[in-house]
């Protein structure tokens, strides 16, 4: 199995200039990934499915992951000269930086054919609002079908290209995104829109006219208490 | 829709948009997903039925939204989503510790292998070492849970093809032998919450070992009578072969794990592949499918039962003794350094896997469940096109899905 290094080597050998880069993971585990850039990820993932040596015909998991903007405190230190001739002061200064969010995919390819895996790749977006547009890779593995309508659903990325782009755990007329890091729950969490209520309205203009009756003066039991 | 003019065998109705298989170009659909020709002159309008959620043989609250021309499927939409608690995000405000009791509720007929795969991939994103019996151990569980998940898997799809009560209740029987075991040793028939990131959590005794032994000796026993019973069966022979194939081709494509991804022929199996635990030290053979269809489905499942059961018998022989913790291993508190990782086994099911991304903290930043009856559902359409109605129902049992696991 070649390392993702090699296969990162081998696919801009392949695609000249294309944006692929090695992403290390620093844990015990030690899978590493390579950070597709989205205009050439459909094309580079057939790639990895049709070349022989790869032959990576599978994608077990899709995954999607969310990073929201954050702050960071950079410390620099700087060497300002003593006015009185002595030597150097060294003074740090703290720089607050925002580092843009994204939304990430992260992909899980395995060969059944060779048996060999995972090689990950992951793909970014360019933020969290209005540019979270990614290609779709299900018309290269069928196995993103389901698990992309996912993504969409819980993260909210739109993945273009994909045959049948609906929500999939939440029902359609939900609105947000709950997976997301600042997804709050709605307080009427319970409610939801069924075909029913439908045929309530409808049914609404065969009710007979209320009767016209006095107010009732006051309410024996307090509402909500009944 | 327009009537089709003429008998003439070109009178094809259009396919409908999601049954359309130029929505996957390069890929060829699965044998029986091509549209039949409907020459019936007295044919009527299509009809879209809604199966489910609460319909006996949907296995819990799954939904198809089926067209109908005649009996026959010219489209299926999976609708689920109705158990659905967002367990990912349980698990990313909970510590990795208190996951591990969520996890049998996904699969809550495997619960010991979902723990399994959970702890492997903890172990993984903190290097941790798993003790020599706790392997056994763990081993013995997952082959337990495969026998009682495939024995259900048999009795319930009898059920479905309308051998009421008998044969389920046959499999129930053994089931509850396993389960007995299972309560005995971690105090819950089902929500066994027993494995834990460097080992389990309590030793099995000697009595408990004796008890797996003799239940595994006597369990063949009950396999020849069940298939007596089931393998030959009138209702089985009319109903299965041939209904629901699926090519290997599009197995693969689609990620289709387990014995549904074998019956189609595909030599792929975690156990060997991975080599994870201590599968690599005991000789046992993957059984492979011809057709793909639901015969083979069912027949792979008894055929991996007597592999497993064999399996069983190898492991009992030698059990070391020893710690079944590592001393070194962090429970409470545990906070793996930054990084991520993915581990799947080979669950009953299919590949169960479980994504992880640390960032110290003592939650994981992101937790993600790879469930293979999700996955697996996939293909629920191209199997059931072009097949009645009632033989819609015995594909989506011999996919063998649990919606705790499909809805999260």
């Amino acid at each position: 199995m070649q390392t993702p290094e090699q296969i990162r080597d081998r696919l801009l050998a392949r695609f000249p200039g294309a944006g692929v880069t090695f992403v290390a993971n620093p844990g015990a585990s030690a899978q590493h990934s390579l950070l597709l850039a989205a205009s050439e990820a459909r094309a580079i993932a057939e790639f990895l499915r049709d070349d022989p040596e790869l032959a990576l015909d599978t994608c077990s998991n899709v995954t999607g992951v969310d990073w929201p903007e954050k702050e960071i405190v950079e410390t620099i230190k700087k060497n300002v000269p003593d006015p009185a001739g002595g030597p150097d002061k060294v003074v740090e200064e703290k720089m607050k930086k925002t580092q843009p969010g994204c939304l990430e995919v992260i992909y899980h390819l395995y060969s059944m054919s060779r048996k060999q895996g995972p090689v990950v790749i992951r793909l970014r977006t360019g933020n969290r609002t209005d540019n979270v547009t990614l290609p779709s890779l299900t018309p290269v593995w069928r196995a993103c079908d389901f698990q992309e309508r996912e993504v969409y659903d819980l993260f909210g990325i739109v993945f273009a290209g994909h045959p049948d782009l609906r929500r999939i755990l939440m029902w359609d007329g939900f609105k947000d995104h709950p997976m997301r890091k600042d997804y709050v729950d709605p307080d009427d969490f319970e409610w939801e829109p069924t075909p029913h209520d439908d045929v309530l309205e409808r049914a609404k203009e065969h009710y007979p006219a209320a009767p016209v009756t006095a107010a009732p003066t006051a309410s024996p039991t307090p509402e909500g208490k009944a | 829709m327009s009537a089709p003019s003429e008998n003439s065998p070109s009178a094809v109705r259009p396919p409908s948009s999601g049954a359309d298989p130029s929505a996957f170009p390069g890929l060829t659909s699965a044998p029986g997903s091509n549209i039949r020709a409907v020459n019936d002159p007295f044919h009527g309008d299509l009809l879209e039925v809604s199966m489910g959620p609460h319909h006996p043989s949907t296995h819990g609250v799954f939904r198809m939204m089926v067209t109908l021309d005649g009996e026959v499927v010219v489209k299926l939409k999976p609708v689920f989503g109705y158990l659905h608690r967002n367990h990912e995000k349980l698990g990313e405000n909970t510590t990795y510790l208190a996951s591990m009791p969520y996890t049998d509720r996904l699969d809550y007929l495997c619960s010991m292998t979902n723990n399994w795969a959970y702890a492997l991939a903890v172990e993984k994103l903190a290097g941790q070492p798993v003790p020599e019996r706790a392997e056994y151990i763990r081993l013995i569980l997952a082959e337990l849970t495969r026998l009682l998940n495939h024995v259900c898997l048999a009795g319930f799809l009898l059920q479905d093809c309308g051998a009421s009560g008998t044969p389920l209740m046959y499999a129930f029987r053994e089931r509850e032998k396993i389960l007995d075991l299972f309560e005995s040793l971690s105090g819950s028939r089902m929500m066994c919450n027993y494995q834990r990131f460097g080992g389990c959590r309590i030793d099995p005794s000697a009595e408990w070992l004796d008890r797996v032994r003799a239940l595994v000796a006597g369990f063949p026993r009950f396999l020849d009578e069940f298939e007596r019973l089931i393998t030959g069966n009138e209702i089985m022979m009319a109903r299965t072969p041939g209904v629901g194939c699926l090519s290997p081709k599009l197995a693969i494509s689609a990620g289709i794990t387990g014995p549904m991804l074998r019956a189609a022929g595909v030599d792929y199996d975690l156990r060997k592949v991975d080599g994870y635990g201590i599968y690599p030290r005991y000789k046992f053979r993957v059984p492979l499918g011809a057709h793909g269809d639901t015969y083979d489905r069912y027949m792979i499942r008894v055929l991996e039962m007597r592999e497993s059961l064999g399996l069983l018998e190898q492991v009992m022989k030698d059990i070391p003794g020893g710690p079944i913790m590592d001393p070194k291993a962090k429970l409470r508190g545990l906070r793996p350094k930054a990084g991520e990782a993915y581990g799947r086994i080979e669950g009953p099911k299919g590949e169960i896997g479980f994504f992880l991304i640390s960032d110290g903290s003592p939650n994981p930043y992101r937790y993600r469940v790879r469930p293979p009856s999700f996955v697996n559902l996939t293909v629920l359409e191209d199997l059931c096109l072009g097949h009645t109605i009632a033989d819609a129902v015995i594909i989506l049992g011999s996919i063998d899905i649990v919606l705790g696991e499909v809805d999260r």
